[in-house]
């Protein structure tokens, strides 16, 4: 039997006395593709944003590959909060796009791909920047290699925010809404390029997405998450055809219609 | 009284001599704040309260008081306090006390510069694994301080108007200088004239290639960020 390569045990996460996330209990397989759907404050943002180390949980257990994320074993084996190392070490697996894409303003599209590699991994330059050119060959801009950001679409920037993460060779990949910053007409190429990626394999996704006829399409399995609590997960077509609980039903007449 | 082109003339070598201490230590002042107020921005940012409150409220309290104060403090009264009291020369006294009134400010500058770079790149270099020293290094500071190089000349002109406080320790540069001219051959109007001019031919030029600095960073900075 396989391990999950990332399991969520009774998270829980406040912001002052609001309880965003009421006990969470989640395992992703790996190469598992898992969307991520529910209405507008529910805490999609936030549960891929504790995986990715950039909020801490209030209460429950996040592992990655049987290892406590936010907790580690000090020399005397007790439990302490992480440090920055321990978070390295496991955050090295994690990759993560973003809405508003976050490219490196200052540095080239290549340079952007390439500063992680270099940096972190110390790999060799000539070596990453040869991985780095298929990578952006792959996402289909081979052309704008040493463009700055602000000279390309927002399809572009969020292309080359994939080839940045997919650089690092995670093994979970977080998407938050990547498409909805934006214009319509080019929602289709970013969506095209995690087609891709989900069918080439063996990274697991969890993608927080408004894009339902995608999340059919791609995902393994899907999850309502509505006030803070996962209300129903299944199939695509169980969930996304023959939604059970009436709120997730609300959810998609509601989302069905205001399209 | 009457002006006269002879002591005009006669005075410029001389007074030219001071040009060169206000100067360099100007410039000495100036690298001494710039790299002093990362100090101030550093110890602001330690996320334990009582150390960072009480940087932030010394940085304040040097901020507020005027550095002629200060500079009298570092001169006449740090050497008579026991233990840690050091007597220094008025140069390096003057360095001290301007560099670190001016630090203050500096420390201002980076910290607009700093709070002005986009949450998304701090948390965009987390999700890379860039460590704490490769975010500032290779993502905020490139970004931070290029907008304030402006803000940062300002500085130096400023610093450069101030520099003649120094005298009041016994440094002897320009004002210094036209002074005891004066007081020796009891013409005071053709030295304090030529001070004024050597000022004037320095700020000026500076002001106006600040202000091409200003346009080319800006429009720089317009460019890159847009959106990112
Ligand atoms: N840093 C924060 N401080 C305070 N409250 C926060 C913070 N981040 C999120 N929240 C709150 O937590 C709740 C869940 O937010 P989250 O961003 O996870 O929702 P979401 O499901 O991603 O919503 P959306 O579809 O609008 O992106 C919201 O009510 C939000 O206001
Ligand atoms: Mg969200």
């Amino acid at each position: 039997m396989e391990e999950p390569i990332v399991q969520y045990k009774n998270i829980r996460k406040s912001f002052g006395d609001v309880e965003v996330l009421k006990g969470i209990n989640l395992d992703i397989m790996p190469g598992e593709k898992v969307a991520l759907i529910g209405p507008s404050g529910s805490g999609k943002t936030t549960i891929i944003r504790l995986l990715m180390t950039l909020e801490q949980p209030t209460g429950g257990i996040i592992e990655v590959n049987g290892e406590n994320l936010w907790l580690m074993q000090n020399k005397k084996n007790e439990l302490v909060e992480a440090d920055d190392k321990h978070l390295r070490k496991i955050r090295g697996d994690i990759g993560m796009v973003f809405q508003h894409f976050n490219l490196f303003p200052h540095m080239t599209i290549l340079e952007n791909c390439m500063l992680a590699p270099t940096i972190v991994k110390k790999k060799d330059k000539a070596d990453v920047k040869k991985t780095a050119l298929e990578m952006l060959d792959k996402v289909g801009l081979s052309d704008k290699v040493d463009l700055y950001p602000s000279q390309l679409s927002g399809g572009q920037k969020q292309r080359v925010a994939m080839a940045r993460a997919l650089m690092m060779r995670p093994k979970v990949m977080l998407f938050d809404e990547v498409t909805s910053a934006l214009d319509p007409e080019l929602v289709g190429e970013v969506l095209e390029v995690i087609r891709d990626l989900a069918k080439a394999g063996d990274m697991a996704m969890i993608l927080v997405t408004h894009e339902m006829d995608f999340a059919l399409d791609i995902a393994d399995r899907v999850l309502f998450l509505n006030e803070g609590t996962i209300e129903e997960e299944g199939h695509p077509t169980e969930i996304l055809v023959n939604p059970k609980s009436e709120r997730l039903k609300d959810f998609l007449t509601r989302f069905t219609n205001s399209r | 009284m009457t002006w006269s082109w002879d002591v005009f003339i006669n005075v410029i070598p001389i007074i030219f001599k001071g040009l060169w201490i206000t100067v360099g230590l100007t410039i000495a002042c100036y690298l001494f704040a710039m790299i002093f107020g990362f100090f101030w921005v550093f110890m602001s940012r330690i996320p334990w309260r009582p150390v960072n409150w009480l940087f932030r409220w010394i940085a304040e309290f040097i901020r507020s008081t005027p550095p002629l104060v200060q500079l009298f403090f570092i001169y006449y009264a740090w050497p008579a306090i026991p233990v840690i009291g050091v007597t220094l020369n008025p140069f390096v006294a003057a360095i001290l006390g301007l560099g670190i009134h001016f630090s203050t400010y500096t420390s201002e500058v980076y910290r607009s510069g700093i709070e002005s770079v986009d949450k998304g790149q701090w948390e965009a270099s987390t999700a890379l694994n860039l460590s704490t020293a490769q975010k500032w290094r290779h993502i905020i500071l490139p970004q931070a301080i290029p907008p304030t190089i402006p803000m940062l000349g300002n500085y130096l002109i400023i610093m450069f108007k101030e520099v003649p406080l120094a005298s009041t320790i016994g440094v002897v540069a320009m004002l210094h200088l036209a002074n005891d001219y004066g007081a020796q051959y009891y013409k005071y109007v053709e030295p304090l004239t030529v001070v004024a001019l050597f000022f004037l031919l320095l700020s000026y030029p500076s002001a106006l290639l600040i202000g091409r600095l200003e346009k080319k960073y800006n429009r720089r900075f317009d460019k890159k960020t847009a959106t990112l």
